[in-house]
Formats: C-alpha cells, structure tokens, sequence
C-alpha cells in the first residue's frame, strides 16, 4: 500500500455536500442504471407495446370494423392509446421503487452506506423518485413518440400527455416507495402486488373501455386508481371528450395528493429505517 | 472544518440509546481527543456497534449528550458526516460497479468535484493496492480485496474522524500488517480513528485508549498497557488436560496461580512468573497434555471483566 497523505477535513466543504444530496444519489442510480440499459428499455417499453399491438390495433381493427368509429367517436386506437401511455408511465417508475428500492435496503444495503456520508435519508428518498421518475419519463417519451407515429395521439397534446402520465407515474411511485420502505422482505410481495393491483388497474381504469360501462359498484376500483384519473385527462387532450373544468381539478388534485401523501408515508420510514 | 481549536473530537456524556424496553447502550461517558486511536471492545450484542452508528451520526440517542467534532449529531448529522471516514463491518459497496467507480460515486456523495476525485481515486487504489484491479467489477474482488476497496472508500472525503468497524477482518496477516501501518501514519497526520474489533492484538497495536463494553455498559477504560496491569497479571499459563479433566484439577490449580479461569478447553492459571508456575504445576503431579506461558493480553481483561472470552 502507498502512503496516503492529507490535511484532515480540508476537502469537503460541508454546506455544498449537503445541498445537493438528492441529485448526487439520482447521479449515482443513474449511472448505475447504465449498466443495464437493455433491460431497463425492455421492461418499460415491452408491456406496453404489446398491449399497442395485441389491443389496439388488433381488438381495435375487430371493434372498428363493427362500429364505424360512431360507438367511441374516435377510432379504438385514439381511445386506448391515452391509457397505454398512463400504463407505460406508471410501469417505468414502478420498476424503480419495487425491487431497486428494497435492495438499497435489505439485499446490498448501499443506502446505509450512503447515508453514512453528508446525504440524508430525505435525500436519499427524493433521490430515488428522481431516477423513478426519470426513468418513467424516458419510456413515456419513446412510447408517446410510438404513439405519434401511429397516429394515436396529436402532435399539439405531446406535452399536456406528457405531464398528465408522469403526474400519474408520481403518485403511484410514491405510493409504492412509501409501502416497499415499510417491507422487511419481499416475500412475494411484488408478485402479489402485479397480479392483483396492477393487472386489475388495467383492467378497472377504464382503459379498454368507458368505466361507466362498468356496474356502478365496480367503478370505485378505477375511481381510486392513478391510471383512471390520468387516462380522463389523457382523451381530453387527445380529441373530443369532453369533462367538467371541476372533474379536470379533481383528476389532476387526486394525482397530486396521491404523490404528496406517499412522499410524506416514505420519509420517516427512510428515516427509520437507515438510523437502525 | 469543525473544533479546530478543541482537542475533543467527540465527547459522549450518559450517553444511551434504548429500543423500546431494550437498553443497548447504558448511560455511558466517553471523550475521543483529535488524533487518538480510541477502541470499543466487546463482546456481539455489547453496544458497541450502535455506539458506533450514534458516533457516526446516522443513529440518534434516546439519552444523554453526545457532540460530534463539536456539533450536535441529532440536529447536524449530515454535516458531521461530511468529516467522518466510515468503515462499516459488512463493505455495502455497489458489487455492479467497478473499483474505481465505487471510489468515485462514493466521492460524489460529498459533493466532490469530477477533478478532485479523478486524481484522489488514483490515491486511493494506489494506497489499497488495488490499481491493478481498477476495472474490476467490485463482485469479482476477493474478500481481502473488498475489504481494502471499503477501507479506501472511507478515506475518499479525507475525513477527520475515520470509523472502523472490524477493518481487518477477512485480510491476510501481511495485509493486516500494511494495513496497521497505514493507519498509524494517518494517525500521524492529525486523522482521528475510532476502531472496533475482535482481534486484541489489533487493539493493542492501533489503540492508544479503549473502552471494555458488554450489555450496554463500560466496564473498563484505558490503554491497553494499563488495562492489562491493572485486570490481570504480568504472565498467563495456560494448560489442557482434555475437555473433561479441566474441571477434575482446578482445585488443586487454584491453590497454586494467583487467580484462574477455566475455560471448556483449557484453564487459564495468572501469575507474575510464568515459567515457575509451570514447574509447580509439573511438581505437584500434574501432568497437563499442554502447556504454554506468554504474557497477559486484552483478552485477559476482557475475560475478568465479563467472564466470557470475546470471540464466541
């Protein structure tokens, strides 16, 4: 081993350390994420896509041919393709705050080793919605652009789609951080959460279909789901759907609220947790 | 750069911190001058490691008062770590990412610059021995290797106070060696250590001053030379008879030894000459299988203090 030689505690200027916690940690996961790019386009854009393909244009092909387009207004494609990018949004934070989040906790355990240093346990949660959502917009933009080419969405919404899915993406992200914070394990948790939250969202949020279609006592399910409220504001932006200027401040305030709250459940858990 | 103009870098006062109905660590005082090597010896479940974590500023008290390199851990605990180097017991290095990358996100952390940390991580690898290995992911080191990986890491804010918890653990003896000399030298450069280990021979060439815990409490401190005049004798003799004979002659022991111990595989007979305890005991008739004389260690006092051997 060389000698190492320094004047202690000269290189680090404490108040600059602790300014900027939350973006070093988004950095760090960022570059991190590098390693496994290919998986992390896979994972985001694959579901999604297939969806596209399977429903929109195949259930979509089988439904305008029998409706003319006078049953939705616009074809089944401009109908189902608001939601797709709400899901793929929602899909590409959600894989962030899932698995990644517990392994800062309980398999690697690199969160404890970064909160040893000036970053906070704050920062680190607010670190790790930064990359959520980062990595949610990244996939939301290649699959509005998928969306685009298809001629699913206008051009004019590119960026009202774009703040309406992520707005979701943030809401369920913190919700879902602030529940992965609270498990010791996995324990088939996630599973359990894919096949029995996220599957029926797609399936209650009025994705495929009207959820006014739905029996009356069924429609609560999308009513509290982030997909439905962004999916409404979606087809508003995307063609003529008409909503009250009231049901646009409850969509949009619900969304905000889901992820205020889920950020104030993560934070004293991160705290928690990263002082044992 | 906090205290300057103080030598205490860390004073702990009743210090506690209790988990629910569970007292971890119980009302302990403690001061660690700038510059010192300061141990915690103890047995698993002692407090050390949770007095290590309310040092290190990640874990606060219930109890007492603690300062930090003169500031207030609880309401300033990022900005004290901003100063404090921390080697934790298990490496927590990013396995994915190479050598050199964990040293430089790890940097970042700090709020170091991209300049700064190109030529400090180039130090670091150097100093751990590790430039060979730079582009390696952290998963494909070996143990030893990590270790030092870890030990770097901790040194790459160039902190006043430098936190290990068990740092030679998994190193190779000529490792150990290096490594005990490089943590002198920081030492001399003004770095303050604070250590924790199982190894007495380690604490009694990296630690100027200890404390002795176990359930919570301090039951000793000092330096390992005067812990070792004060709570036990100037030599150790130790002999075996086989696991179930110690028991058999430890009367007739006792009457020869100043105090003994008997362990499940040996006894252990404290006396201030050594080599005339083991004529005596050969004298008398009894003929252990072996025998060794060396001279009193940590392990000694730590054995009178608690009654149990630190390893266990």
């Amino acid at each position: 081993m060389a000698e190492l030689s320094y004047k202690p505690g000269t290189a680090v200027d404490p108040k600059r350390a602790v300014r900027w916690g939350s973006l070093r940690v988004a950095e760090y996961r960022f570059y991190s994420m590098t390693k496994w790019m290919g998986g992390i386009i896979a994972f985001g854009l694959g579901n999604p896509i297939l969806f596209l393909l399977s429903v929109g244009l195949g259930i979509g092909a089988l439904v305008d041919a029998n409706s003319g387009g006078e049953i939705l207004g616009v074809s089944y494609l401009q109908f189902v393709a608001p939601a797709l990018l709400a899901s793929a949004a929602i899909q590409g934070v959600m894989d962030e705050v899932t698995f990644p989040t517990l392994d800062g906790f309980v398999w690697d355990k690199l969160f404890f080793a970064i909160n040893a240093t000036s970053v906070s346990a704050r920062q680190i949660a607010n670190g790790v919605m930064i990359v959520a959502l980062g990595r949610g917009l990244f996939t939301t933009l290649l699959y509005l652009g998928i969306l685009l080419l298809f001629g699913a969405v206008p051009l004019a919404s590119f960026f009202p789609l774009l703040f309406t899915s992520m707005l979701a993406g943030w809401g369920w992200a913190a919700l879902m951080m602030a529940i992965t914070a609270r498990l010791e394990n996995d324990e088939g948790y996630f599973a359990v959460i894919g096949r029995f939250v996220i599957a029926p969202m797609f399936l209650f949020s009025g994705t495929f279909y009207p959820l006014e279609q739905m029996p009356i006592f069924l429609q609560p399910i999308g009513w509290i789901l982030p997909l439905w409220h962004s999916t409404e504001l979606g087809r508003t932006l995307s063609y003529d759907y008409p909503i009250e200027p009231s049901m646009i401040a409850l969509h949009l305030g619900y969304l905000t609220l889901m992820g205020v709250v889920g950020m104030l459940l993560t934070y004293p858990k991160f705290e928690e947790r990263l002082s044992r | 750069m906090f205290a300057k103009d103080s030598e205490v870098v860390i004073r702990a006062k009743n210090l506690t911190k209790k988990y629910k109905d569970f007292v971890a660590v119980d009302g302990i005082d403690f001061e660690v001058k700038r510059g010192e090597s300061f141990g915690l010896l103890g047995p698993n479940g002692a407090g050390k490691s949770t007095t290590m974590k309310m040092i290190s500023s990640v874990s606060q008290r219930t109890g007492g008062e603690l300062t930090i390199l003169g500031k207030e851990p609880n309401t300033h605990g990022p900005e004290i770590r901003a100063h404090l180097g921390v080697v934790p017991q298990k490496d927590l290095l990013d396995r994915e990412l190479k050598a050199w990358e964990n040293l430089f996100t790890y940097g970042r952390y700090f709020g170091l610059s991209r300049k700064f940390l190109k030529q400090k991580v180039e130090e670091l690898l150097e100093f751990a021995q590790l430039t060979e290995k730079r582009n390696s992911k952290a998963d494909d080191l070996s143990g030893g290797m990590q270790r030092r990986l870890a030990i770097a890491r901790g040194l790459v804010n160039e902190p006043e106070i430098l936190m290990l918890d068990e740092p030679t653990t998994g190193l190779d003896p000529q490792a150990r060696h290096i490594l005990w000399d490089r943590l002198f030298r920081l030492k001399e450069q003004g770095v303050t250590l604070v250590i924790t280990t199982h190894y007495m021979d380690e604490a009694e060439q990296l630690c100027d001053r200890l404390i002795v815990m176990d359930k919570g409490k301090i039951m000793a401190e000092g330096s390992p030379a005067a812990l070792i005049k004060q709570y036990s004798s100037k030599e150790v003799v130790e002999v075996r008879f086989g696991t179930d004979k110690n028991e058999k002659f430890a009367p007739q022991l006792e009457e020869l030894a100043d105090r003994i111990e008997v362990l499940p595989d040996r006894i252990l007979l404290y006396t201030e000459k050594g080599e005339e305890l083991l004529t005596k005991i050969v004298d008398a008739g009894l003929h252990p299988m072996t025998s060794l004389v060396r001279r009193s260690s940590l392990e000694d006092v730590f054995l009178r203090l608690t009654g149990r051997t630190l390893v266990e």
